[in-house]
C-alpha cells in the first residue's frame, strides 16, 4: 500500500504502511528503502526528505516544479508520478539484495538507572507488578529500532520497549526535565537529548551527548538503528560527563548549555 | 562593522531563511516566520535574499550603529526611525555611523524583518545562521538578544552614491506590510479533513477564531468553536509544516509556524497556504482570524504569481541601485 498525500502546498506525505505496531521492524525496513531511494531520485524541486514511523515525507520547492516546465494545476500530479516511479525502482532492487537496504548500525547506550535519575522507576514497576531492578533488567535487555527522531532536535522514538514496561505518560508533564534523561512513554521509550518539558517516565540517564549543533550529522542516532541500552553505574556516569567535558574542553568547542 | 543592541525589546533575534536538510535529525525549519518579507527586505539593502536579519517582536528594539549602512524592514504597522526620521516599512534609509534606529509597538500585528546591508554576521551554525530558541542554538549564542548585546555585521562596500535619507522607490504594499486588521488565511485541506463531521468543518470557514496569548514562534493557539473529530482514537505521527492546522482532542486548533516540531500526532485538518504565512506570522493575542479554502493548484498558482512578481521587483531594484 502506497498512498501520497499533501502536507500543505510544499510538501507530500507518502505513506507506506497503514500501520506500525503489528510489524515494526518490516514497516521500518520499507519506509526506510523509501527513503533512501527518494533521496537518491533527486527528483528536481525536492528539497528534503524526511522518514517517521510508517511514512516517507518530501519537501519541495513549489517553483522549481513549475519552472521546469510543470504547470501550476499539475505539480502534485507530476510529483505523485515521480515519486511512485522512485520507490517502485527501489522495491524491484531490493527484490535482489535482500540483506541490503542501507547498513542498519547497531548503537550502544549506556545508562545509569541510579535512583536519583530514575525519578518514575517506581511508577513504572508498580504498573507491571514487578520491582524496579526488573524494570532496568527488561530494559537494558531489550533490542529498539529507531521508530523517528523529532519532538526536540536528536529525540529518538525507540520501537521494540517489553510490554510489561509500557506506561502511560504522566497526566502532569514535567516543565524541565535534564538532557540525557531516558523516558517511557506508553509503549515506546526514548531519550531526552536538551532540557526540554516532557510527560515521559523518566527511568534513567545516559551520559552521551544525544544532539550536537557543531556535529555533522548533529543528532546521535538516526531513524533505523537499532540501539541497546547497557546499565552502568553512577561511578561510570560520572567519569564519562568527566571525559565529554574536558575533551570538549581541549578542543576548545564552546557550547551554550 | 557591528551593532550596539541598546534595548532588546520584548523579543528579537536573528533569523534568515531557515535550515533545510536536517528534518530527519528532528531540526526544525525556524528562520524568519515570513520568510518573504526577509527577502523583500534585503533585496532593499542589496544582500542576498538569504542573508540574516533580525526579526523583531512586538518592539520596543533599539539599536546604534558604529558605521553607515542601509536598513530596511517589513512587517506589521511598526512605528521606526532612524534617529527622529520615520522609515516607512518597505523603504531603504541610510543610518549613519553614531546613529540610531528605533522600533516602536507595532499598532497592527506582531513582528517585523529587518535587513542591515552587508547582513548579520554570526557564524551559521547547522548551514543556517538562523537562532533555534527552542533548543538554543544558532543565531547570537543561541538565544534572543538582551540589552547590550553587539552583532557583527558583514562586509558592505558603502553605498555606490552617497546615501542620502530615505528611498522614495519601495516594495509593494501587500509585501512590506502583511498585517490585517482582519486577517482571512486562506488555506487547502489537510489528510484528516474527513475525519470531522460537515458542522466542523462549517465552523472552521464560518466563525472567527481569537489567538491566544499562549502563542509563540511555534504556533498559533486559537480559540473559538470546538472542532472535534468523529474519531478520537490516535494517529501515527507524521511530519507537520509551517502553515499546519492540527487539532488536539481539545478541539483548539494550533496553527504552527517556523519553529514547529518536525513530526506531530495530531490530525491535521487543513494547512495554510505558503503565500499568507507572512499574514499568520502577524497574528498576536486577541486578534480574530477567519479562514478560507482554496485548491492546491490555486495555493501553487498564487505562489508562482508572486514569485514572478518578486523577479521583476529584483530586476527593477538591480537598476534603480545601478
Amino acid at each position: 500500500m502506497m498512498e501520497i498525500v499533501p502536507l500543505g502546498d510544499s510538501a507530500v506525505i507518502v505513506r507506506m504502511r497503514e500501520r506500525f505496531d503489528d510489524a515494526p521492524e518490516e514497516t521500518l525496513d520499507t519506509v526506510l528503502r523509501a527513503f533512501q531511494q527518494l533521496q537518491n531520485a533527486a527528483i528536481p524541486g525536492v528539497i528534503e526528505v524526511a522518514p517517521a514511523y510508517t511514512s516517507v515525507t518530501v519537501f519541495f520547492d513549489p517553483i522549481s516544479v513549475v519552472k521546469g516546465t510543470v504547470a501550476p494545476g499539475q505539480v502534485f500530479d507530476w510529483l505523485a508520478t515521480r515519486i511512485r516511479a522512485a520507490v517502485a525502482a527501489g522495491a524491484d532492487r531490493g527484490r535482489h539484495r535482500i540483506a541490503t537496504q542501507r547498513r542498519v548500525r547497531l548503537v550502544e547506550i549506556p545508562v545509569c538507572y541510579d535512583r536519583e535519575f530514575a525519578l518514575d522507576i517506581d511508577d513504572v514497576a508498580r504498573r507491571a507488578a514487578i520491582s524496579p531492578v526488573e524494570v532496568v533488567r527488561f530494559h537494558s535487555a531489550a533490542e529498539y529500532r529507531v521508530a523517528c527522531i523529532g519532538f526536540v532536535p536528536g529525540f529518538p522514538f525507540l520501537a521494540g520497549l517489553p510490554k510489561e514496561l509500557a506506561t502511560p505518560r504522566r497526566d502532569v508533564p514535567r516543565k524541565q526535565i535534564p538532557p540525557g534523561s531516558v523516558g517511557i512513554g506508553g509503549a515506546q521509550t526514548g531519550i531526552y537529548p536538551l532540557r526540554s518539558p516532557g510527560g515521559w517516565n523518566l527511568i534513567g540517564r545516559t551520559p552521551l551527548k544525544l544532539f550536537d549543533p557543531t556535529k555533522d550529522p548533529p543528532a546521535f542516532l538516526r531513524a533505523g538503528d537499532r540501539v541497546r541500552f547497557c546499565a552502568i553505574t553512577r561511578e561510570d556516569f560520572e567519569a564519562s560527563i568527566h571525559e565529554a567535558l574536558s575533551s570538549r574542553a581541549k578542543r576548545g568547542t564552546s557550547y551554550s548549555k | 562593522m557591528k551593532v550596539i543592541v541598546e534595548r532588546a525589546g520584548f523579543l528579537t533575534s536573528v533569523q534568515d531563511l531557515g535550515r533545510t536538510g536536517f528534518r530527519e535529525f528532528g531540526v526544525s525549519l525556524g528562520g524568519a516566520l515570513d520568510c518573504f518579507g526577509l527577502r523583500v527586505a534585503n533585496l532593499l539593502v542589496g544582500n542576498d535574499e538569504g542573508a540574516a536579519g533580525l526579526e523583531i517582536t512586538l518592539g520596543a528594539l533599539q539599536l546604534r550603529f558604529d558605521d553607515e549602512r542601509i536598513v530596511a524592514w517589513c512587517g506589521g504597522d511598526f512605528d521606526v526611525r532612524i534617529g527622529s526620521r520615520v522609515l516607512p516599512a518597505g523603504h531603504a534609509g541610510s543610518v549613519g555611523a553614531g546613529e540610531k534606529l528605533k522600533f516602536g509597538a507595532p499598532k497592527v500585528g506582531c513582528r517585523s524583518w529587518l535587513s542591515i546591508s552587508g547582513g548579520i554576521d554570526v557564524e551559521p551554525v547547522i548551514e543556517s545562521r538562523s537562532t533555534d530558541l527552542r533548543a538554543s542554538f544558532g543565531g547570537f549564542e543561541g538565544r534572543s538578544l538582551r540589552d547590550g548585546d553587539v552583532l557583527p555585521l558583514g562586509m558592505w562596500p558603502g553605498s555606490p552614491t552617497p546615501a542620502t535619507g530615505i528611498s522614495s522607490w519601495t516594495a509593494p504594499h501587500d509585501w512590506v506590510s502583511p498585517a490585517k486588521p482582519k486577517p482571512i488565511l486562506r488555506f487547502i485541506r489537510g489528510v484528516d479533513w474527513n475525519g470531522f463531521n460537515s458542522s466542523t468543518l462549517q465552523r472552521l470557514t464560518g466563525e472567527a477564531f481569537a489567538v491566544s496569548p499562549d502563542s509563540d514562534r511555534m504556533g498559533v493557539r486559537l480559540e473559538g468553536p470546538e472542532l472535534k473529530r468523529l474519531d478520537e482514537g490516535d494517529l501515527i505521527s507524521e511530519a507537520v509544516a509551517p502553515g499546519t492546522i492540527q487539532v488536539p482532542p481539545s478541539g483548539k486548533p494550533i496553527l504552527l509556524l517556523g519553529d514547529c516540531q518536525t513530526v506531530g500526532g495530531y490530525p491535521k485538518m487543513a494547512h495554510v497556504i505558503t503565500v499568507d504565512l507572512g499574514v499568520a506570522a502577524q497574528l498576536r493575542a486577541g486578534d480574530r482570524v477567519r479562514f478560507s479554502e482554496v485548491s492546491l493548484a490555486e495555493a501553487h498558482r498564487l505562489l508562482l504569481e508572486r514569485e514572478r512578481e518578486f523577479g521583476r521587483f529584483r530586476v527593477g531594484i538591480n537598476i534603480q541601485r545601478s
